[in-house]
């Protein structure tokens, strides 16, 4: 019998695979249900026993980008055959369009606040960590911690001096306001991250390039920041992810122009009664960008780029 | 086409003395080879002149100019390291142009490819172009990361055990190839190994470094002829130098402790007897291990000798060095 030290053994694999796929089930359910229950009619969402099989719908996703209005029989009869096909939806329920939704505006305030302060915390956090990494900083360690402290309360408990401070400076309900406050909480998370990061490059490869000819900024985008995209794009997702999903200071501090997606989904539910499928339509539709964020950036998640060409 | 100096150098990394009020002048077009174990302070040497390190005291100078202030680049110095630190996310070709593209330089596209392929050709490595760096054996990357210095045309060269990866064979090629660009170009170079051969070939001057001291600084045939300790003796010389208390012969100057013998300053054939513990034909050469009064000696013989382990030779010192107990040389 053979006897490998790299490959673990035949029963360690179905075990270890075996837990993967279980703990993936599990963390797919909810998310399976909420897609499910985008495509079910606001009778299936709410039927009990749960239905598993049900005939697909699009309704919540009509519903979702549409404001709808109730009609009486002969306001339908004068509006006409209805032209399209989410026309036709609305009517059998006895509604019909008055306008679009808002859902599609505060979809897009996401999308700039969440890359925007995404974009704006990589290049910062990149810059400070390569200076905690290479260059003799005062108090270094006391900066980094003072960094990292910034973390150990829920960013929510300074809501209300934020709240003030923005009210001053006329940063409330903007994006600028929201950009930078989310490049605020999540540089300190960037800042550690990197830091891991460019400390693994060895810096051989920044004194070939001072040698070569560079000055010290050209060797860091020339160099360093090739062989850092590995942790600039882990990062820059799990920027993006607290950016895209936070909650609390978005309710708080953004009602109109610069209200982000979060807050706006469970506001849906008022709109015409308990519009389950609606809200999980966008729910789901929410979900896209940080699923093809990731996908996009999955083959830097790759590691091993770097490694074989300075000799230990 | 620079002269060099360093005056008073010294540096110190917390606890541990790199280097210790190193003075040396190197002049204009010379390859000097820095010898000594590692530890000793070569290294550091090159980062002094190369400006990846300031020195805590002195100065160094390039060309006549104080270049305290200067950046590495702005010195105009090439250097091949000793850990290869090729940029991984290149391939060979884009390794090579990479000094010609800088900003100082901004060499037109035409020239750089007649020097990435000139250069690429003398270090057998055009096959590779394309590769990338990360994609080579340790002797292809030691080959690029000399390529990376050879491409350009720098007022000094710093070398840092360019050699140390490679194979017998291309070792020697790329020396006599290493010693006609340094010549050709008249740049000087400044050159760290461990191999005696290198320094013996290449060198026009040899300093001698222990402990962050500069301990000797001559030509490759003064330093091995005239050593001034036992430590710089030893550097040079295959075999090496055998010491011995300087008592076992007689005839030694007053304070004298040590007599240090190189092959060629034992003369065989009369004198005392010592003992032949092994022979080893080497070819072009015959070693001899001999026992002489219980102590151990390496010395070389005629290549087609007829002696064998176990017979008897006599052997008498001829010219000697003598040294004192610390180590410096006496006469």
């Amino acid at each position: 019998m053979s006897f490998s030290v790299t490959e673990p053994a035949k029963g360690t694999k179905w075990i270890a695979g075996f837990l993967v796929i279980s703990y993936a089930c599990i963390t797919l359910v909810p998310l399976l249900w909420i897609i499910a229950t985008g495509f079910k009619s606001p009778a299936d969402s709410i039927a009990y026993p749960p239905v598993v099989l049900f005939e697909p719908s699009v309704e919540g996703y009509v519903n979702l980008f549409t404001e709808r209005t109730r009609a009486t029989p002969e306001m339908l009869e004068a509006a006409g055959p209805a032209d399209t096909w989410y026309d036709e939806i609305v009517r059998e329920r006895g509604t019909i369009i008055s306008g679009p939704s808002r859902y599609g505006e505060r979809f897009l305030n996401s999308v700039i606040i969440g890359f925007g302060s995404t974009l704006l915390c990589m290049i910062l956090g990149t810059m400070a960590a390569y200076a905690f990494s290479r260059f003799k900083v005062p108090l270094k360690d006391d900066l980094l911690f003072f960094i990292l402290s910034t973390r150990m309360m829920p960013p929510i408990a300074v809501a209300i001096p934020i709240f003030l401070m923005f009210r001053n400076l006329g940063l409330n309900d903007t994006h600028l306001g929201m950009i930078l406050l989310y490049t605020a909480v999540n540089l300190s998370l960037s800042v550690w991250l990197l830091k891991g990061f460019i400390d693994e490059i060895p810096i051989e490869y920044e004194e070939a390039a001072l040698i070569d000819g560079y000055t010290r900024f050209q060797a860091f985008y020339k160099v360093v920041l090739p062989q850092a995209a590995t942790g600039i794009a882990s990062t820059a997702i799990f920027c993006l992810i607290f950016a895209w999903n936070e909650y609390a200071f978005a309710v708080l501090l953004t009602s109109g122009t610069a209200q982000t997606a979060p807050p706006f989904i469970p506001t849906i539910i008022g709109v015409s009664g308990k519009d389950w499928p609606a809200v999980a339509a966008g729910a789901t539709i929410f979900l896209v960008p940080v699923m093809v964020f990731t996908i996009l950036l999955r083959k830097h998640l790759l590691r091993g780029i770097t490694f074989g060409a300075v000799r230990k | 086409m620079a002269e060099v100096t360093l005056s008073g150098i010294s540096k110190s990394y917390g606890d541990q003395v790199a280097l210790d009020d190193v003075t040396m002048t190197i002049p204009d077009g010379a390859f000097v080879v820095l010898l000594g174990p590692t530890g000793a302070g070569k290294t550091t040497t090159l980062r002094m002149v190369s400006g990846l390190d300031r020195p805590d005291t002195g100065t160094v100078t390039i060309g006549g100019r104080d270049v305290a202030s200067y950046t590495p680049a702005q010195r105009d110095v090439a250097m091949v390291f000793q850990q290869y630190s090729l940029y991984p996310h290149f391939t060979v070709r884009q390794n090579l142009e990479f000094p010609l593209k800088s900003p100082i330089l901004q060499t037109p596209q035409a020239e750089i490819e007649r020097k990435v392929n000139a250069v690429a050709e003398v270090l057998q490595i055009s096959h590779k172009l394309d590769n990338k760096a990360t994609a080579l054996s340790g002797g292809e990357m030691q080959r690029v990361s000399i390529g990376r210095a050879l491409v350009r045309d720098p007022s000094l060269y710093l070398m840092d055990e360019p050699l140390s990866s490679l194979d017998a064979k291309l070792r020697s090629d790329l020396r006599i190839e290493l010693k006609s660009i340094q010549a050709d170009s008249g740049a000087t170079m400044l050159y760290v190994t461990h191999d005696q051969t290198e320094a013996m070939t290449m060198a026009t001057h040899v300093g001698v470094l222990d402990e962050g001291k500069l301990v000797q600084f001559g030509s490759p045939r003064e330093i091995y002829e005239n050593p001034v300790s036992i430590y710089a003796a030893s550097r040079l010389g295959q075999p090496r130098i055998n010491v011995l208390p300087s008592d076992v012969f007689g005839g030694a100057p007053n304070k004298a402790t040590h007599i240090g013998l190189r092959p060629e300053q034992i003369f065989q054939g009369e004198g005392e007897d010592s003992f032949v513990r092994r022979v080893e034909h080497l070819g072009d050469q015959t070693r001899l291990h001999l026992s002489f009064k219980s102590h151990d000696l390496i010395t070389v013989t005629d290549a087609h000798t007829t002696l064998k382990e176990g017979e008897i030779i006599q052997i008498r010192p001829e010219n000697p060095f003598y040294f004192d107990a610390s180590g410096a040389r006496v006469s």
